[in-house]
């Protein structure tokens, strides 16, 4: 008894002191090696007369796990300071730089056309294209703009051949015709892309990007033309109110035929849509003129609809502030840094436009 | 077109305001483009005469002008014009006066040395005119006038409305009125015509040659005899001037003022300078004539002329010539009246690249019923202010115009425009319009007015209707929300993959032209064909572009003047092979410059190269859902690229179509263009050339299965022919056992000591894994074994012992 009491207070007391790892380990093998003090006491058991071997042993036990317990927990104990010690020696200055991570962006033009696309998506129109050098007769006979219409002083044209039956698209009207050639009605669609005019000064470039809308089916009619624009301009600057205005004017292959002007005000230097008394001509639009359908071996006595086209970098420097158009393709490092997109930001229906 | 509303006044009796006009003009399709307040100052500027001109003593194309404005001081006035000279009575603007075109308050200023009071103003300073070369030249008349103001009495505000080509009846104040009235804008005002009653015959012979497209087919004129052409009456000035158009005299004066009143244009002829009689005809090649532009115009065959005996006097409703202007001592005066066909005043102004007022108007449409109402508006006003005695009108016609008529069905208006007014405001609004109309059932017989061209169907119709009774009528029809087609094809999601795949590896998206300069072009057009643009807008941008890297290149060079150095800029968009529609292709290209890493405390530097393009490449392809094991690359690339470090992707070994090349570009092309950077890497992915994936993503998807069976790694280095490629190695070592052979990785190239000559040395570590069993080692040495023979007998490499 007074053996086994023994043996506890003199390790209990050594294990509480400062030890390092091969001191605890010679005080485990001094217990439990296989002459060790506990192991030793183990052995006696079987001398023990019986009456009492019972209680040896239960002490004997409990006195094994108290002594084992401490001696773990030391070495925890112990190896933990060391680790930290060690870890301690390792520390680096943090706020030196990351490694260099290199962000790609999307042309505000890409963006915005996504955006367009997105929200006609949302009410049903697909997207179409058409290509970018055009044969005289879809970009204008066939839109009802003859040789000798003074509409053609409009479109200042780049040609391609001294006879002028290929030239680059003035706009992406020729879609329109395209799309109803190869079809039947209905037809609902969308068709961006790039378009072209020999015009450059700070607010023309000989390149421009524009979006055309078509929708054909039977008993279309203003009211649905102006409702889906409606919808468009308030999607697009993600507003709740658009103040809009439609206002007659003349295309040779929309009749009657509108310009729309949303409403703004200057706010600091900056354009703030949907508000104000000021008016900003965003787009033309209007009811595709008979002539038009009958070009395309559509009958306007069955079918009629609502034509359209929008600027659409004229729309990207409207909501994002940008100020020059020439720049948009100036490829300045600086300015594409500045007004591109990150590509993860795709916009979608269910997520918003915009972050 | 510019209007005044006291103008508009003289044909529309109205109560309304100003401010309610111009909300009016825009919503009945009449915009307004802007409004101009007459300045307070215009009384500053003054009829002066320079008294003397001098040489600046410091500048040659200066002069240092002594100018009499009317008081006993004469200003001394610094001034560049060419045309000022002694004698020549001009317009004068004080300091403190603020020049109207450029809004810049004028003040004492030292030019050159010389003191300036004030300045000479030209035509378009005062917006006068576009005439900018030279000050303004007044005629003699005004002499007297020197040193009074000379704008007077300017109330109206000037508003420039933009008019459509569809509405030439609008080049004229009263056809803005009717607009105007029957909008509900006022009342339009009866106008009494005043028919000349002459006994006095008009002696003077008109004959319309009937040719070949002629361009003229009504011609009517009158004489006035004995008239003393002078300066306008004030009231005429004023008008003029109030529109910005300058006074010139009397005879000119008034026939402007009836082109702008009524959309009529006239022309005066000196009477005595026309040899003879007029004769209407087309032109013959190589006749010349001075107009009064003062050019001389060398004319093709079949132009509109109006001649004499002599020879062309002018081309008809473009532009007079100067042998038959009327001066201010003009006695005589042949007025024409006449009609012209839009077409024909369209080619030849087209050809001849002249612009005029009167060319406008023709090409748009002129009334053809308004040829006598002109001329007897214009002489009554001669014969009231320059005297005279007015000649019976002769009218020549070589066809009889009829007016138009059209059955509109009632009910078209509501189908079109999705709203509702009634039959009575539908007769009203027609009847304002000039348009006649018999009812018939649901049906109006129309009968459309002359001054009207545009009118040609019913649409034209619904569209008067609904511009007049008010866009704001039409209900906003809130769109369904509702999809029957998929939103993009394809193709071009595969195209906005791409765009963002690529964006997502650091490079910028740049937009550029589809144009470019030809010798840039020429670097990159490979065997394809040059597409000159006829009418460029520069010689820089003079072809159409073969590929996006003449345009990419040109910007990477500016960007690194711009002291950029490491960049990464790519463009997704079309070259071109041809002339035709449709002989496009939509290409990603990229390029990337400098070093990947530069000066750095972390990482090594080093340049960008051509594994890293061949990485974006290749990533982007797997991204979009090919699969890079089936890929073949070889080094067979176009010129522009580097030779030896170059490559050629397919995405499958039969080759059929390019899927993209990538490389360095061509060490040459950067000297030539001066370009300086460490290293500079491209590559093109030909979007049209891929295959479209024919399953849906959701099919894409194959049965998930995998082995939990231990995987073994095995390492083998070969000895090889340096020209041997790592592609063909890999493709041989997986033909051994596709079952087990799960990932070949290279992971050592060396050439040198040690290894023979021409010979390279290539590290592979082959993943070995049964999805049936535990290979055990016996397994795994046959199978190295099998890789070892395979390889060996196949390509010749030796195992490296």
């Amino acid at each position: 008894m007074t053996d086994l009491k023994k043996i506890k207070d003199e390790f209990f007391s050594k294990l509480r002191e400062k030890l390092d790892i091969s001191e605890i380990n010679q005080i485990k093998s001094d217990l439990f090696g296989k002459n060790g003090l506990i192991s030793t006491q183990f052995k006696k058991i079987g001398t023990i007369a019986a009456s009492e071997r019972k209680k040896f042993a239960s002490d004997l036990n409990i006195i094994k796990d108290e002594l084992q317990d401490l001696i773990s927990s030391k070495i925890n104990e112990v190896e933990s300071a060391e680790i930290n010690k060690k870890l301690e020696k390792e520390k680096i200055d943090i706020t030196l730089p990351e490694r260099s991570f290199v962000r790609g962006k999307i042309h505000p033009v890409s963006q915005t056309i996504d955006e367009i696309s997105s929200i006609f998506s949302e009410i049903g129109f697909s997207v179409e294209e058409g290509p970018d050098v055009e044969n005289e007769y879809n970009n204008f006979t066939a839109l009802n703009t003859p040789e000798n219409h003074p509409a053609r002083d409009l479109h200042d044209t780049f040609y391609l051949d001294e006879e002028k039956q290929k030239l680059l698209r003035t706009h992406t009207s020729p879609v329109q015709i395209r799309t109803m050639l190869k079809d039947q009605p209905p037809f609902k669609i969308i068709a961006p892309g790039r378009t072209y005019r020999s015009d450059s000064d700070q607010t023309h470039s000989p390149m421009f990007h524009q979006v055309e809308g078509l929708h054909i089916d039977k008993n279309i009619n203003m009211g649905h033309l102006k409702g889906c624009l409606n919808y468009f301009i308030k999607e697009f600057f993600e507003v709740d109110k658009i103040k809009m205005r439609f206002r007659p004017s003349h295309f040779p292959f929309t009749e009657p035929s509108a310009e729309v002007d949303i409403g703004y005000e200057m706010k600091d230097g900056k354009i703030i849509i949907g508000e104000g008394n000021q008016w900003l001509e965003i787009l033309g639009c209007g009811m595709v003129h008979p002539n038009v359908l009958k070009n395309v071996k559509v009958d306007p006595a069955k079918f009629q609809g609502y034509a359209f086209g929008i600027g659409i970098d004229r729309l990207a420097m409207l909501k994002y502030g940008i100020n020059d158009l020439r720049a948009f393709f100036d490829c300045d490092y600086r300015w594409l840094n500045h007004f591109g997109f990150d590509p993860l930001d795709v916009p979608t229906n269910y997520r918003g436009l915009s972050r | 077109m510019k209007i005044t509303f006291d103008w508009l006044k003289d044909h529309l009796k109205t109560n309304l305001k100003e401010k309610k006009l111009l909300e009016q003009l825009t919503n009945i399709g009449l915009e307004v483009e802007s409004v101009e307040s007459p300045s307070d100052d215009n009384g500053l500027f003054r009829v002066a005469e320079i008294i003397k001109t001098e040489k600046h003593p410091n500048a040659d194309r200066l002069k240092v002008c002594n100018v009499n404005i009317g008081e006993n001081e004469i200003k001394k006035v610094v001034c560049g014009a060419e045309n000022a000279k002694e004698g020549l009575i001009t317009i004068y603007a004080p300091p403190g006066a603020i020049i109207p075109k450029t809004k810049m308050k004028l003040v004492i200023a030292k030019i050159r040395g010389v003191t300036s009071y004030g300045m000479l103003c030209s035509e378009s300073e005062l917006n006068l005119s576009d005439k900018s070369d030279g000050i303004t030249e007044l005629p003699k008349g005004y002499k007297k006038n020197i040193g009074k103001s000379y704008f007077t009495k300017l109330k109206s505000n000037l508003i420039d409305l933009s008019i459509t080509p569809n509405r030439p009846d609008c080049l004229g104040i009263r056809g803005i009125a009717r607009d105007l009235a029957a909008s509900g804008f006022g009342k339009l005002v009866e106008l009494k015509e005043k028919k000349i009653r002459s006994k006095i015959k008009n002696t003077l012979k008109v004959k319309i040659n009937k040719e070949k497209g002629h361009g003229c087919t009504a011609f009517g004129s009158c004489l006035i005899t004995n008239v003393k052409n002078t300066e306008s009456p004030q009231w005429l000035k004023d008008k003029l001037i109030s529109v910005g158009q300058k006074p010139i005299s009397a005879i000119v004066d008034i026939t402007n003022y009836v082109m702008l009143d009524i959309n009529r244009p006239l022309h005066a002829y000196d009477a005595d300078k026309i040899e003879k009689s007029i004769i209407v005809r087309n032109s013959r090649s190589g006749e010349e004539f001075t107009a009064l532009d003062n050019k001389i115009y060398r004319l093709e065959n079949d132009m509109c002329v109006i001649s004499d005996k002599k020879g062309v006097l002018g081309l008809g409703g473009i532009i007079g010539g100067t042998r038959s202007g009327t001066e201010f001592d003009t006695k005589n005066i042949f007025l024409e009246s006449a009609f012209f066909e839009p077409k024909s005043i369209r080619n030849t102004a087209k050809k001849l690249s002249i612009d005029t007022d009167a060319k406008f108007r023709f090409e748009r449409g002129i009334d053809p019923l308004s040829i006598e109402n002109g001329l007897n508006k214009a002489a009554s006003l001669i014969k009231e202010i320059c005297g005279g005695e007015i000649s019976k009108v002769d009218i020549q016609k070589i066809k009889t115009y009829k007016n138009k008529t059209l059955t509109f069905d009632l009910n078209l208006f509501e189908k079109i425009t999705g709203f509702k007014i009634s039959t009575k405001e539908i007769l009203k609004i027609l009847e304002d319009l000039g348009i006649k109309f018999k009812k018939e059932k649901k049906y109006l017989k129309l009968t459309i007015p002359s001054w009207r061209p545009d009118i040609l169907q019913e649409i034209d119709i619904v569209e008067e209707l609904v511009r007049i009774s008010g866009y704001d009528k039409i209900k906003t029809i809130h769109p369904v929300k509702e999809r029957t087609k998929p939103t993009l094809t394809l193709s071009q999601k595969l195209f906005h993959f791409l765009q963002r795949s690529i964006a997502s590896k650091g490079y910028l998206e740049a937009i550029t032209w589809s144009f470019t300069d030809s010798n840039y072009n020429n670097f990159f057009k490979g065997t394809k064909k040059e597409i000159k643009i006829v009418n460029p807008i520069s010689s820089e941008l003079g072809v159409l572009r073969n590929s996006i890297f003449s345009n990419l290149i040109m910007y990477m060079n500016k960007n690194l003047d711009r002291g950029f150095k490491d960049l990464s800029i790519f463009e997704v968009g079309p070259i071109f092979n041809g002339f035709n529609p449709g002989e496009q292709n939509i290409v990603v290209c990229g390029l990337s410059a400098g070093k990947k890493f530069r000066l750095n405390w972390i990482e090594k530097e080093r340049n960008v190269d051509v594994f890293d393009v061949k990485r974006d490449v290749v990533q982007t392809l797997v991204e979009a859902g090919y699969s890079s094991d089936k890929f073949f690359i070889d080094n067979e690339t176009p010129n522009y690229y580097h030779p030896g470090k170059s490559g050629r992707l397919f995405l499958n070994k039969k080759k059929d179509q390019v899927a993209a090349y990538f490389g360095e570009i061509h060490p040459n092309i950067l000297k030539k263009i001066d370009m300086k950077t460490e290293s500079l890497v491209g590559f093109e992915i030909f979007i049209d050339n891929l295959n479209l994936p024919k399953k849906t993503l959701n099919d894409q998807k194959t049965k998930f299965t995998f082995s939990d069976y231990q995987k073994s790694e095995r390492d083998f280095a070969f000895i090889m022919n340096k020209d041997l490629n790592a592609q063909d190695l890999i493709n041989v070592i997986s033909s051994v056992d596709k079952s087990l052979i799960k990932n070949i990785k290279v992971f050592d190239v060396y050439e040198g000591d040690n290894i023979p000559e021409n010979q390279k040395s290539v590290a592979i570590s082959v993943t070995i894994q049964s999805s049936e069993k535990t290979l055990n080692d016996n397994d795994l040495e046959k199978i190295n074994k099998l890789i070892i023979e395979t390889v060996e007998n196949k390509t010749g490499a030796k195992i490296r012992s």
